[in-house]
């Protein structure tokens, strides 16, 4: 367990170092692995990035739709607000309706949070439990079964297949 | 031609930096200004980007890096002082 | 090789539309979590925009503008968020059109089950 998060830190940092640098000397990759290989000996063991993540072939193949299926979203839900702002009458119809989540992992929760609010026209403003406070910028419908399957559907049934 | 299209994007870059200017200004409390200033970090970003184009060095995107780095960290620590003080 | 190029620098000027609009919703939004609807994601979706462009212009730089991309993608969300809660907890006015506040009503009533206890 504990190797297994040293190891992933490891390459994370290695690869990040190579775009960093973006060169393939001899010297500048012995530097980058010393560093590489110190910092996941150091902060390694308290890692939660990949907590208990599989790396199965599934998981790749749904990491992979999941991307697609966000960049969509966040293309989509961009040109909307974008017509918004330019609307002279500006029809917006805001409130924070609450919506509960199927997830249990924490760090699957966290990438939901985010990308609900990377998406334009919602926004998690708070986490309480289980339930995900969303401020809506055009309020369709009231009850929290309904506006999740809007909101946060796309999303969650990628990552329950990611995180389990 | 390319150079031509990028200085007009350069230009709606600073117009934005400038519209939220005005809500830094006027902004009614100590939230919105932390709003403002965070777009006009974010905008800040891709206008030191487009420098780095012009000027032709790659070093330059390293200076946007550490902008979008010390901004988050900023923003952060405001809203935390926001939310329940030091 | 050219045509790459120029199409870089359209995508560059569509995300600089994309910042703009930003910062037009960030002047004539009602209230500050329209405000923030409006102008951080608009303004990242543009940033994202305007750094691809700029990978496609100039080859070579694709590497460290992608660690910019990733790094705007994964810590905007996060400050954005961060001054919402803050700014909810304050007790920030939301403006008249809003239609419900879910958030306000849970608080209240943990607080008159404090003051019960």
């Amino acid at each position: 367990m504990n190797i297994r998060n040293i190891v992933n830190l490891f390459v994370l940092l290695f690869l990040i170092w190579l775009m960093l640098t973006g060169t393939l000397e001899p010297v500048s990759i012995a530097v980058g692995l010393l560093l590489a290989a110190g910092l996941s000996i150091a902060f390694g063991k308290n890692s939660m990035v990949f907590g208990k993540l599989r790396f199965t072939p599934k998981m790749f193949y749904y990491t992979f739709l999941y991307l697609v299926v966000f960049g969509w979203e966040l293309i989509k839900s961009n040109f909307k607000v974008a017509l918004l702002v330019i609307n002279p009458k500006l029809p917006i119809n805001p409130g924070i309706i609450k919506v509960k989540t199927k997830l249990k992992s924490p760090m699957g929760r966290m990438i939901l949070a985010n990308s609900v609010t990377l998406t334009p026209g919602t926004l998690t403003i708070d986490i309480i439990g289980d339930t995900f406070y969303i401020h809506w910028i055009d309020v369709k419908t009231l009850d929290p079964e309904e506006a999740g399957r809007e909101i946060i559907g796309k999303f969650e049934k990628y990552l329950e297949v990611i995180y389990g | 031609m390319v150079d031509k299209i990028l200085i007009a994007a350069g230009i709606l870059m600073i117009l934005g930096i400038f519209l939220s200017l005005y809500r830094f200004i006027k902004g009614p409390d100590v939230s919105n200004r932390v709003i403002s200033f965070d777009v006009m970090t974010v905008i800040s970003v891709s206008v030191i980007a487009l420098i780095a184009h012009f000027a032709g060095r790659i070093i330059y995107l390293d200076v946007a890096l550490v902008y979008a780095l010390l901004s988050f960290v900023s923003v952060v620590v405001i809203a935390r002082y926001i939310e329940r003080g030091l | 090789m050219e045509g790459i190029k120029i199409a870089g620098a359209i995508i560059t000027l569509v995300g600089a539309i994309f910042i703009f609009l930003g910062g037009l919703g960030l002047v004539r939004m009602p209230d500050l979590f329209n405000r923030i609807q409006a102008g951080t994601k608009a303004s990242t979706l543009g940033t994202i925009l305007s750094l691809i462009g700029l990978a496609m212009v100039n080859e070579g730089w694709i590497w460290k503008l992608l660690i910019i991309i990733v790094f705007v993608l994964i810590t905007n969300p996060v400050s954005s968020n961060m001054i919402a809660r803050a700014a909810h907890h304050r007790g920030e006015k939301l403006t008249g059109q809003t239609l419900t506040d879910m958030l306000e009503e849970e608080t209240d009533n943990s607080k008159e089950m404090e003051d019960e206890l």
